[in-house]
């Protein structure tokens, strides 16, 4: 990057991860089930929350004091401790216990333990840590896990249904479409986002919807061949049995 | 990263509520949280405005276009109006950062994006624009810097919505509880160094930046913007031309040619949009608009043309390349560089 990171100064990309802890956080929930943000604050006004909010009865209460200090005008406080945080992840509601700063990449990697998002530079630079938010390619990085409450995060363990890989994914071993592995599952996601929007990309659409993600060894020919294949275009000579 | 309370806002009342001493706004946090993350901002309360629906959407008006602040990158580059008519603003906000990251990033956050200079986003350089009374850039790594009207901090701007929002004239709200709300024009938006170092626009710890307003261009306006960058994705700009044209046939009645990565504020070059005044778009003018661009008078400070540093004398001629090839883009006579970013 031209503009942040000064080249006498790289910092180690393993310590680049923030301290983490448990946590926990009410939240609002898409569909309404389990715990969400506004039926805790309704439970906990009236005085004895059900048991279904119970879990963690001491986070719940913090977070009521944290929440009349400004429940007015849409205004809610959370943190700086763990709160309980309910992530539609995958198709299934999940509820953890972190703290405000925790990133959607941690909440998934640590609190969840779906390591297959990978966390690389920790920047929003690489796009290892790609996930869907709504079916939306974003950086999981640089989104705060609380930010993800009330939407669809789909992750690379979410792509399989029934036992069968993805298309992608198919053709992604098919094409023999990696190396180390580590940009593979933010490749995945980003490509699989990109046959959503649109199932007929040209190879040049795969650069374009790739562009942010960064795969150092180089297998990005094998890449545009495989999401080609899932397109329904024929494989580009160039790369077949390469 | 530290810890701090999350004030998430679901209206713009609300949010005004808390912007007290020490909160610090989180849109969608891309620059926040890697600020965070190098430990040069530590907060202890984040007003969250991310989910203040309010502030996101592209409103068109028989007076222009007005874009909510938290209208993402992505939204602005793919939005039909502003692909056809402020294409120097769909271009911009469409070759910013990654794909990824402008589907999250915001258009107020990017005009508001701290500087990307590598000593000041770093925790181990306490630099003149933290306060204190030394510019490591001078003396150190400066290939990124600037090359014009930098005077004691050679930063340089580092949005390219910024670029397209001067060169179409466009204007930002800005909301406070207490005083209501308040028009000011990008080109007064930002603070140069020499002013006030720590300052780096003009909102008040108790504003909001809550929507761009751009009038609507004349007709016959074409625009157009090219960013280069070390790689072509993923990057800021090294060089970047923001190029507004407004068109009679073939004749410019009148020109804005802007560039971001040249200074420490986006500026205009009055020199080269004197050399396209009243003159037919060719590929002789679009070149002597460009270099012309490069022997540009002083706005904010009392430095004369391009007075490059040490390692960055590539820029002055980087610099015309992307003007010229970026106003013949906007005329229709060139196609988009390939080698530009995006």
């Amino acid at each position: 990057m031209s503009g942040s990171k000064l080249p006498i100064d790289q910092s180690d990309p393993l310590s680049a991860n923030p301290q983490r802890s448990d946590v926990d956080h009410a939240a609002e929930t898409k569909a309404g089930k389990g715990i969400t943000r506004r039926g805790f604050l309704k439970g906990a006004g009236v005085a004895a929350a059900g048991t279904a909010l119970l879990e963690g009865a001491q986070v719940f209460s913090r977070e009521a004091v944290a929440a009349t200090r400004g429940e007015h005008n849409g205004v809610k406080e959370y943190g700086p401790g763990p709160i309980a945080v309910t992530l539609h992840v995958n198709g299934k509601e999940q509820t953890v216990h972190i703290e405000p700063r925790t990133t959607l990449a941690d909440a998934l990697r640590v609190d969840m333990a779906l390591t297959g998002t990978k966390v690389v530079c920790d920047r929003g630079a690489c796009s290892a840590c790609t996930v869907l938010l709504d079916n939306m390619p974003i950086n999981s990085c640089m989104t705060l896990a609380m930010d993800a409450v009330g939407h669809r995060v789909t992750t690379i363990e979410g792509l399989a249904k029934n036992g069968e890989m993805h298309p992608m994914q198919a053709a992604f071993v098919k094409h023999d479409a990696l190396q180390c592995g580590f940009c593979t599952p933010g490749m995945v996601m980003t490509c699989s986002a990109l046959l959503g929007k649109n199932p007929k990309p040209t190879e040049e659409d795969v650069r374009y919807a790739i562009a942010g993600n960064l795969c150092r060894c180089g297998t990005y020919p094998k890449i545009f061949a495989a999401a080609q294949e899932v397109a329904g275009a024929s494989t580009p000579e160039s790369t077949r049995n390469a | 990263m530290n810890q701090f309370v999350l004030v998430d806002c679901t209206t713009v009342d609300g949010a005004l509520s808390q912007l007290n001493d020490g909160s610090v706004v989180k849109a969608a946090g891309v620059d926040l949280l890697d600020r965070m993350k190098n430990g040069t901002t530590t907060p202890s309360r984040l007003v969250n405005i991310r989910n203040i629906s309010a502030l996101r959407g592209i409103h068109p008006s028989p007076q222009g276009v007005t874009i909510g602040a938290l209208t993402t990158l992505a939204e602005i580059s793919e939005h039909p109006l502003l692909t056809s008519q402020y294409t120097i603003l769909s271009d911009a906000c469409g070759s910013a950062a990654t794909p990824h990251i402008r589907n999250m990033a915001t258009l107020g956050g990017n005009l508001l994006q701290q500087l990307q200079c590598w000593y000041f986003r770093s925790e181990e350089y306490q630099c003149l624009r933290k306060g204190k009374d030394l510019c490591f850039a001078f003396a150190g790594l400066n290939q990124y810097h600037a090359i014009m009207d930098y005077g004691t901090c050679p930063s340089v701007a580092p949005s390219s919505s910024a670029v397209a929002l001067l060169g179409l004239n466009a204007s930002v709200e800005l909301t406070s509880a207490k005083r209501g709300k308040r028009t000011v024009a990008i080109k007064d938006l930002y603070v140069h160094p020499d002013a006030n170092p720590t300052k780096f626009n003009v909102l008040e710890p108790d504003e909001l930046l809550t929507a761009v307003t751009i009038p609507r261009p004349a007709a016959g306006t074409r625009s157009a913007y090219q960013k280069y960058g070390e790689k072509q994705s993923n990057d800021w700009a090294i060089a970047d031309a923001g190029v507004v044209l407004e068109m009679d046939g073939n004749v410019c009645r009148k020109a804005a040619i802007v560039m971001g990565a040249a200074s420490p504020v986006v500026r205009h070059s009055p020199e080269a949009e004197a050399v396209l005044a009243g003159k037919p778009i060719t590929e002789e003018t679009a070149r002597a608009a460009g270099k012309a661009a490069m022997q540009g008078g002083p706005l904010q400070t009392a430095m004369q043309g391009a007075q490059p540093l040490s390692m960055n004398a590539y820029k002055v001629q980087l610099f015309p390349v992307a003007i010229y090839r970026t106003i013949l883009l906007a005329a229709g006579q060139m196609g988009r560089d390939p080698s530009a970013a995006g």
